[in-house]
């Protein structure tokens, strides 16, 4: 096992060095297209700029030298683990993406959390009852919630939860001002987690239902199943143990390959929640022209996606041992 | 007219010609008409449509335009049958005029999405070794940057208009295409029907364009309703960060300015998401639909 983990590892890391490179490249010559630059913007910001100034911030930020020397310079620091400087925020990018990535991975994993389970549950009882009432109510529910606009959901529970019932904040990671400590403080973070991670997770548990119930109906037919039940074992272990087992290979490989559209989803659940994420922070980097952080937050993104694969791999030689014996 | 051979593998889709055509036509139409998820789809779909291309003609005007008094409640004054906005705009009129906006930046999105992705995915899989990895590589370093943040930043290299945006969504969805057809293609090179065109000498873009290409299609037909309704989502949440042509009405938008006021008229914000998700789920039921009648499965 030990060995077959090592192995799986280092192929995917091997495997992930020329991705990582590709992104590198990709992402700064697409924003060096973008039209103007953070000097542009704080010259507008601060109202008076003469062509002194601008030419000043410009050299201070090392944006008036040609593209090919700023992408060196960028691969060069990047070596050394830094990602440059933000001219908006007047901080070092990796300060900057490590204030906002706890926020960004805790989003994400209740999110995660909250679309797998509740999705394999939905899928698994559809397919238990498929074709039969149970089932059609629910596959009229799933077709709603992958059709809904995740941060309409967000709006719809706000109006619920917050303003009709009172039960739920609905701004911001938790209360400002409070001076809470030890349980209340975590349980001030908790109820203002929920409301944005269900925003995140609605679109994702319509995905993750449909996949289940496909996969569980497919696995339905194989043979192991018809030995397991001439074994005699109960209906339900066979659902949970065989069944299952092999229907989680196809749902983590889409969760996986859905990582980075949840991180983009993000952007617009985290702004509308105020929550301090990493997607937030790329909308004002775009807005403000801010390069250097806006390539810090989509390597870091692409690296949580690559890392991510790589558990799910492993995932997959525990679920399934003939996949990682290849 | 194609090659007058069976395919091994798929349903042949443009090998049959003269009369035998007719009655098999006749078939495949009732097939469509047989499955209800299709036909209630498509007809909510219809209607969309028809809104989209009525719409002038339907709230003449611009729905830009203040008409009445701000923030009236719908069936408050049945002039104004959905109620107005914090700006005194008709809602009704709105939505009506907003199906254009999501209509055209999902279809052009989805377009240009297959494009490139059937291209890419096509070369990829008939061709194989070192254009498959290289081409491979590229997908992957697609799927790994959020679909959403590289949507953004397109559109802001841009102006935020809509030519920009569905361009901005279809250069970021490709990639899911690409997989697809790809498999389809190495499946399909393989098969007994592109042997025999082999055989007969054909050259490579014939096969690729005549032979192959339309037996991969079914699957690829299911995913472009998917994507269109991909697409809608997508703009819908540029609209709401404000990420739009501010001349024209869409959806989005207007639930990006009816958040301002969700505490005291949560209908501004309620009834445009609540149209997106009709429209939405009116693409995915096609797609649900055509998923059943192009690759018929026997359920258990």
């Amino acid at each position: 096992m030990g060995r077959r983990i090592a192995a799986t590892l280092r192929r995917t890391a091997i495997h992930a060095v020329p991705t990582v490179l590709g992104i590198i490249v990709l992402d700064f010559l697409l924003l060096q297209l973008m039209p103007g630059d953070a000097a542009d913007v704080i010259a507008s910001e601060s109202g008076v700029a003469t062509a002194e100034s601008m030419a000043m911030l410009r050299q201070h930020f090392g944006l008036d030298q040609p593209v090919l020397t700023q992408l060196m310079n960028f691969l060069g620091h990047l070596a050394q683990f830094n990602l440059g400087f933000s001219p908006r925020y007047n901080m070092p990018v990796v300060d900057l993406i490590l204030q906002r990535l706890p926020g960004t991975l805790m989003l994400m994993v209740t999110a995660l959390a909250f679309a797998l389970i509740i999705g394999i549950a939905v899928g698994s009882v559809m397919a238990a009852w498929a074709g039969r009432w149970p089932d059609r109510i629910l596959s009229v529910v799933v077709l709603l919630f992958y059709s809904m606009p995740g941060f309409w959901v967000g709006l719809m529970a706000i109006v619920l939860f917050s303003v009709k019932l009172g039960w739920l904040p609905s701004d911001g990671d938790m209360t400002v001002g409070a001076g809470l400590t030890g349980w209340a403080m975590i349980a001030d973070r908790l109820r203002h987690l929920v409301l944005p991670a269900l925003a995140l997770a609605s679109f994702f548990v319509a995905v993750y239902a449909r996949l289940t119930r496909a996969s569980m109906l497919e696995v339905q037919r194989q043979d192991f199943m018809r030995t397991a039940q001439a074994k005699g074992l109960h209906p339900f272990l066979i659902q949970l143990r065989h069944a299952l087992r092999n229907a989680l290979v196809p749902v983590t490989t889409v969760a996986g390959m859905h990582l980075g559209n949840l991180l983009g989803g993000a952007v617009v659940v985290e702004t509308l929640f105020g929550w301090p994420g990493m997607g937030r922070l790329a909308l004002e980097a775009v807005l403000a022209r801010d390069f250097s952080t806006l390539l810090g937050v989509l390597l870091l993104s692409s690296f949580l996606v690559i890392v991510a694969n790589m558990l799910i791999d492993l995932l997959h030689a525990w679920l399934d041992p003939r996949i990682g014996a290849a | 007219m194609a090659l007058q051979v069976e395919p091994g593998v798929g349903t042949p889709v443009s090998v049959d010609t003269g009369n035998r055509a007719a009655p098999r036509k006749r078939r495949r139409v009732r097939a469509f008409l047989r499955n209800p998820t299709f036909v209630a789809g498509a007809a909510i779909l219809a209607f969309f449509v028809f809104l989209a291309l009525f719409a002038d003609f339907l709230c003449p005007g611009d729905p830009l335009d203040m008409v009445a008094p701000p923030v009236l409640w719908p069936g408050q004054d049945l002039a104004f049958p959905l109620g107005t906005d914090s700006l005194g705009r008709d809602v009704l009129a709105g939505l009506v005029h907003g199906s254009r906006a999501s209509l055209l930046v999902g279809i052009s999105a989805a377009a240009i999405g297959l494009a490139i992705g059937m291209f890419v995915g096509a070369l990829a899989g008939f061709f194989g070794g070192w254009i498959d990895t290289a081409l491979t590589r590229l997908i992957e370093l697609f799927q790994t940057t959020p679909t959403f943040i590289l949507v953004i930043v397109i559109v802001a290299i841009g102006e935020p208009n809509l030519q920009t945006i569905a361009l901005a969504i279809g250069l970021a969805s490709w990639p899911t295409v690409a997989r697809l057809v790809r498999a389809q293609f190495r499946s399909l090179r393989e098969s007994d029907f592109v042997m025999a065109a082999r055989s007969l000498g054909y050259s490579r873009w014939r096969i690729i364009l005549q032979e192959i290409l339309p037996n991969a299609l079914p699957p690829v037909i299911v995913a472009a309703s998917v994507m269109i309704a991909n697409a809608i989502l997508t703009e819908a949440g540029l609209s709401f960060l404000n990420m739009r042509d501010p001349d024209i009405v869409s959806w989005g938008g207007m639930i990006g300015a009816g958040r301002d006021q969700l505490r005291t008229a949560w209908f501004l914000t309620a009834l445009p998401g609540a149209t997106i998700a009709l429209a939405v789920l009116s693409l995915n039921l096609v797609g649900d639909g055509l998923n059943e009648i192009l690759n018929p499965r026997t359920e258990p």
